[in-house]
């Protein structure tokens, strides 16, 4: 007996955002990121097309990070370079993107100056030719002093900068209008303030194709189900034509996922919960693959080997 | 929910002046201005101010000339359905034809051309003896126009039944019977097709037009109304449209909802 597939048709699609710029652009990247274009729910390839593969982005941060050994001693040595541990992720763990984070420019930490974390932001773009997603540090004042240099001093590449907020949106996404960067608008786990925040920005001028949305992630067991619940009603607004939810979204999955417990308790601590080392790899892969499932186009992720694994589900999704 | 904005209507001076005098300009103003207070469709109508053996060509121009400025699709409003042809003709993208009651004769007309111009129709739930009172009568006009389009083929949701407004102040037992048939029509067919009102007609000759179209409005969209033929450029009966949207959990809330409601 044949079954004919009853298909949902949609009236709109997630929009494309284009990450970094070649020479011929006005950048140095080898190649650009195309993220976003899905025309219909994420995966269900029978129902519309996903024009581009969801992509993996892996942290470096320009101070050593007090990650758990597990990953560390994978990443090695380089770790104090922020160039060199960026080329290990590109050539040795296949990264598609590097996202920098800027720690140190903390002002209760090692306080590093705009003008310093410029310099840091060159040295990796020398050093890769995949697009860079560059973040500062938590203090807004200082945050908006070092992302304005570094936009600045970077002009033309076409880096993804962050984060505008609800509260603190305007002299990053000044920098990012006038540097011709894309902007990550991130709101707390609250649709109504994420689509507010992209009203307001695309108000400001930048268009709706320079920015990228990060709603929030929660690892597994701290709430990926509400985050789940958001992204999906993101992705079905986008479905629906409302341009204020159309952009591809990102996730903070190695932050997250290595907050919890779960994923850096040692097995002495917790004799049933087993080894760490697998532990700590599969909390990252599943945090990773839950927001797959529903609409992440960009994961940053820590873990190598949960970066493997991922890219593995994505080949495997992604396959007709 | 579609705003269709009613203003290019030979009716108004304005308009009635411009077809006279084949004067675009009041025509491509009114056009520019409804599209910016947020309508989705123009509902073009040449109104008395031209005879009839002139309406055929000026539907054709009226097309033309709201199609050199604006994007919107159009809503072609008359009894003359050879007008409505030749606006067929000349429309850009897939319009609607305004409109047909459940008689056959009519329908024989409408049906045909609509499949044949991709064009949606706007069907009336009366017939040559009037608009009866009774929701029941009404749901039974609409059934018999469900029917038609089932029998020639037009997709159900570009079948606009509008289950046709009275004054208030005149006829106000048929504004809840509208209501109720509203609900009633989205249960002939699945999938259901769509609703319209032209809701102006309710404030007739009230002082208070703004305040009555505005509640109606609220009233009609929560009773299932899909369209209406209405004042685009009345800012509070605009508001209440995307307010609708957002308490019916139709478009998600963002403080500046109001705003992005009217952009295109």
């Amino acid at each position: 007996m044949s079954v004919t597939l009853v298909k949902e048709r949609y009236s709109s699609k997630v929009g494309e955002v284009v990450l970094g710029a070649t020479p011929e652009q006005g950048g140095t990247r080898t190649a650009t990121v195309t993220v976003g274009g899905d025309s219909a729910l994420p995966f269900l390839q029978f129902e519309g097309q996903m024009l581009n593969r969801p992509v993996i982005a892996m942290e470096v941060t320009d101070i050593i990070p007090t990650w758990n050994d597990t990953i560390t001693k994978q990443i090695g040595d380089v770790i104090n370079d922020p160039a060199a541990w960026a080329q290990k992720c590109v050539d040795e763990f296949g990264a598609d993107l590097i996202y920098l984070k800027f720690d140190g420019a903390d002002p209760e930490g090692e306080n590093r100056s705009p003008e310093d974390c410029a310099r840091i932001v060159k040295e990796v773009l020398a050093a890769v030719g995949v697009p860079l997603v560059v973040v500062g540090c938590d203090d807004t004042v200082k945050n908006n002093e070092v992302m304005t240099a570094i936009a600045e001093a970077a002009a033309g590449e076409n880096l993804l900068i962050g984060i505008a907020e609800q509260d603190n949106y305007k002299s990053i996404a000044a920098a990012a209008m006038v540097h011709k960067h894309t902007l990550i608008a991130c709101s707390p786990l609250d649709i109504n303030i994420c689509k507010q925040l992209n009203i307001l920005i695309n108000e400001m001028g930048l268009p709706l194709n320079k920015i990228i949305i990060d709603p929030t992630v929660a690892g597994l067991g701290f709430g990926i189900e509400y985050v789940y619940s958001i992204m999906e009603r993101a992705r079905l607004g986008a479905l629906a034509n409302d341009k204020m939810l159309s952009m591809p979204i990102i996730c903070t999955v190695g932050y997250e996922a290595n907050r919890c417990k779960e994923a850096y308790s040692t097995i002495e601590e917790f004799p049933g919960w087993g080894d760490l080392e697998d532990r700590g790899v599969l909390w990252e892969a599943v945090t990773a693959s839950g927001v797959l499932q529903v609409g992440a186009s960009i994961l940053v992720m820590r873990n190598p080997k949960a970066v493997g694994l991922v890219q593995k589900n994505i080949a495997d999704l992604m396959s007709k | 929910m579609l705003i269709f904005g009613e203003r290019i209507n030979g009716m108004f001076t304005d308009i009635g002046d411009a077809l006279r005098n084949k004067d675009p300009k009041p025509l491509q103003y009114w056009a520019v201005k409804q599209e910016e207070g947020g309508a989705h469709y123009l509902d073009v109508n040449s109104g008395p101010a031209i005879p009839t053996e002139e309406r055929v060509a000026a539907y054709e121009w009226m097309v033309n000339v709201i199609q050199e400025v604006s994007e919107l699709p159009l809503v072609l409003d008359s009894t003359n359905y050879n007008a409505i042809e030749a606006g067929l003709k000349v429309c850009k993208r897939p319009a609607i034809i305004n409109s047909c009651p459940a008689e056959q004769v009519k329908i024989e007309r409408v049906f045909p051309m609509a499949i044949q111009y991709n064009a949606g129709i706007i069907g009336l739930t009366m017939d040559k003896k009037g608009i009866p009172k009774d929701a029941e009568n009404r749901v039974a006009f609409a059934m018999e126009l469900v029917a038609a389009a089932d029998e020639y083929g037009l997709p159900m949701e570009d079948l606009f039944i509008d289950p046709l407004i009275l004054p208030v102040n005149v006829a106000q037992e048929h504004a809840p019977e509208v209501l109720e048939s509203l609900r009633q029509v989205k249960m002939l067919a699945n999938p259901a097709p769509r609703t319209v009102l032209g809701l102006s007609n309710v404030s007739q000759k009230s002082p208070d037009r703004n305040l009555i179209n505005r509640t109606y409005l609220a009233m009609a969209i929560a009773s299932g109304l899909d369209a209406a033929i209405m004042d685009a450029n009345d800012d509070d009966l605009v508001d209440v449209a995307a307010t609708c949207q957002i308490l019916l959990n139709r478009s998600i809330y963002a403080d500046s909802y109001l705003k992005v409601f009217r952009t295109r």
